[in-house]
């Protein structure tokens, strides 16, 4: 069921992030790649604040600490650049998808403790990170036409595949 | 006494000169700066030698940590923030970011 469920919302992720883009055959904007970006910073932000209630393990405990850490420094560059260039982030249909997607997430961990907990959460890391990163690489920075979001994008990629390794050691070591 | 003390001290320097012969050259303390940036550690500077500094300096807007495998040094680096490790082994020393493990360097340190 949870491996069901992580497929899912990678899946959906994917989708969204396709979808965004098929929207008559319109690229998204930098506002709304902005609002994408920060959102999915966001939803692993809200994850992590869970999870340092609710980790057993130590070193889920300070994985969760980096990813509100990192997240928050990627995020607020986002809006220092933002109110840089005089930009209003804009709302759209993948970054609610994700957002609901996160939330269904979120419930599910809930119902989970202990250890089953960590590895769950390590878990999902895993596949969060990948389902951003895959939107990241195909659709969120090619269609950046800003360069300075397009670099700050390439440095969220750049630390996000750094979190996914960090999460694939936390899912060995709680083999 | 203190005359005596500086002359007792003299002759254990002297004696140590001769039973360990003239230190080695190249050891004299220099600072050597490693800027880390955009998640990766700056390459590491040519002829690090005993007695010499390393500064880390991070440019990031993330916390890192300088960690070396061996255990030897550990350094927390919030962003933005300095750290040093002062070389005192000829050796050769792997390290990484315990928060980003694909963040890596070596450090090799003659005498
Ligand atoms: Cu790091």
């Amino acid at each position: 069921m949870f491996r069901f469920g992580t497929w899912l919302f990678v899946s959906i992720l994917c989708f969204a992030a396709a979808s965004a883009m098929a929207q008559g055959h319109k690229p998204p904007t930098d506002a709304q790649i902005a609002d994408i970006a920060y959102t999915a910073g966001q939803i692993d932000i809200e994850q992590a604040i869970d999870a340092l209630k609710k980790a057993h393990n130590k070193a889920v405990h300070s994985y969760a600490e980096e990813m509100i850490r990192d997240h928050l420094a990627v995020n607020n560059k986002i809006l220092t650049l933002l109110d840089k260039l005089n930009v209003e982030m804009e709302d759209n249909d993948t970054s609610k998808t994700m957002y609901q997607e996160a939330h269904l997430k979120r419930d599910e961990l809930r119902a989970l403790s202990g250890t089953a907990f960590d590895k769950a959460y390590a878990e999902n890391e895993v596949a969060y990170h990948e389902a951003v990163n895959g939107a990241l690489e195909s659709t969120l920075i090619p269609s950046a036409q800003n360069p300075q979001l397009k670099s700050l994008l390439e440095t969220g990629l750049k630390l996000f595949k750094e979190h996914l390794k960090h999460a694939e050691h936390l899912v060995d070591e709680l083999k | 006494m203190t005359v005596r003390l500086n002359i007792l001290a003299g002759g254990a320097l002297a004696l140590s000169v001769l039973a360990f012969g003239i230190p080695s050259p190249g050891a004299e303390p220099r600072v050597h700066e490693i800027v880390i940036d955009k998640l990766a550690f700056g390459p590491a500077p040519e002829a690090l030698h005993v007695n010499n500094t390393v500064e880390w300096v991070n440019a990031d807007i993330f916390r890192h940590t300088v960690t070396a495998t061996n255990g030897s040094f550990d350094v927390d680096l919030p962003a933005g923030a300095k750290g040093r490790t002062i070389l005192k082994r000829a050796s050769v020393v792997d390290y990484f970011c315990r928060f980003h493990p694909g963040m890596k360097g070596r450090l090799e340190v003659a005498p």
